[in-house]
């Protein structure tokens, strides 16, 4: 269980650096961001005991909640990139990422907003590309040839294709 | 964990107008005599699909042009579907129901489509089905069949968000049996509510886990159609678990759905 919680929180810290590179990247000058280390410890449902002590996980800069190890949803913690604060949040059930959305983006004008509109789709493309290494295949309502390749099940075939 | 990684290969195949995947773990997965195996199952299926698909003139469906064969005279596959149809009928309180279906050439008339791909992928599996020391997944457009050895580790099936595709509502792990969604999804609302001869709309997808893929699919498929009392139905079906999502984007589960 802690490998896993591992994992989870070495995905948030990932996808927080993506993110600041695809912004930073994008912007002129071409400053590098810094990213903030510190845990954000707002997070945490109200009525959950937010971090049971097997899964240690309050010192690694990520906030998790939920009542099942290994389930829940892990917030990282705010990166002060370039273009703002930027903080995703990832839920995950059985140890494996369920779902990623950004908690804060930078917004505050039109630049920003197309910034975001980029980057927040990749960083979920990315989430999933790290998940479907973790999973063998996929159940979903009838995929036809012409949606086949965009599909993670296309994903999951290439890798085994030999 | 310290598990030996046993040696997986996969073959994808268009066939049916669905992407088929087979993935193999096991010792001889590179070897000429499961791929010639593997080669038989796919050639089947488009022997079932010339036989089936209501999309060819000349298959046996559709120079029939909606009527339903004639058990009486109809070949034993097309007449074991056309049995398969009427006892899926029976089994959905009329939910699933073969005979009333839009057809493509246009027009309303018997159509055993739905039920066709997972009798055809259940029956095709046979091929690897006595291969000992192998593991079977085995997906068609998102319906999934599975087969594994004793004292080796399930198969990890993600259960697509029908709004978000590419994300995951959940994960099972599994060793036998089936995990079929149906939905709206993909092609928007293509499935009919028999009963009132137009599409079902009350849940975006249901996903149904279970022993056999014709019948997780079948009540899969028969769950849209019911709507919003599909999950109290559900759960009344022995040996079956589900999970499903309405059109609001709520997510409900049968009690004994083991993801969750």
């Amino acid at each position: 269980m802690r490998r896993i919680t591992g994992w989870l929180l070495c995905t948030v810290a990932a996808l927080v650096l993506l993110f600041s590179y695809k912004t930073s990247t994008m912007g002129p000058g071409g400053g590098i961001s810094a990213i903030a280390a510190g845990a954000d410890d707002t997070g945490g449902d109200p009525g959950t005991t937010g971090r049971p002590g097997s899964a240690a996980t309050s010192d690694s800069g990520s906030t998790r909640s939920g009542s099942a190890a290994g389930a829940g949803r892990y917030d990282g913690s705010v990166a002060q990139t370039r273009w703002g604060p930027v903080q995703v949040r990832i839920t995950a059930s059985g140890g494996k990422i369920t779902g990623i959305d950004a908690l804060q983006v930078p917004d505050g004008n039109f630049r920003d907003r197309q910034i975001n509109d980029y980057a927040v789709p990749i960083l979920r493309q990315e989430a999933l590309a790290a998940q479907s290494a973790e999973i063998d295949t996929v159940s979903g309502a009838t995929v036809t040839s012409d949606g086949y390749r965009e599909s993670l099940q296309a994903a999951i075939d290439a890798a085994h294709l030999r | 964990m310290g598990t030996v990684e046993l040696a997986r290969r996969a073959w994808v195949v268009q066939v049916m107008g669905l992407p088929v995947s087979v993935h193999l773990r096991g010792p001889d997965v590179r070897t000429d005599a499961v791929a010639a195996r593997v080669e038989r199952l796919f050639a089947e299926l488009r022997e079932v699909d010339a036989t089936f698909s209501t999309y060819r003139p000349e298959s046996v469906l559709g120079r029939l042009g909606g009527r339903m064969p004639d058990p009486a005279t109809a070949a034993p596959a097309v007449r074991e579907v056309v049995e398969l149809c009427e006892l899926a009928r029976a089994r959905t309180g009329g939910r699933f129901d073969a005979r009333r279906l839009p057809l493509p050439s246009g027009g309303v008339g018997f159509d055993p489509s739905g039920l066709v791909k997972g009798w055809a992928i259940g029956r095709a599996a046979r091929w690897l089905g006595d291969l000992p020391d192998h593991d079977l997944c085995l997906n068609a457009g998102g319906d999934v069949l599975l087969r594994t050895g004793a004292d080796r580790p399930g198969w990890r099936v993600g259960i697509e968000d029908p709004d978000r595709p590419g994300r995951l509502l959940d994960v099972l792990t599994r060793h036998d049996g089936a995990v079929a969604t149906s939905g709206t999804a993909r092609r928007g609302a293509h499935i009919v509510d028999p009963r009132t001869g137009r599409p079902a709309t009350a849940l975006r997808s249901v996903t149904v886990a279970g022993p056999d893929l014709l019948w997780a699919d079948v009540y899969a498929t028969a769950a849209v159609a019911r709507g919003a009392d599909a999950l109290d139905w559900l759960a009344t079906l022995d040996g079956h678990e589900a999970l499903l999502v309405d059109a609001a984007g709520r997510v409900g589960a049968t009690p004994g759905w083991p993801g969750r």
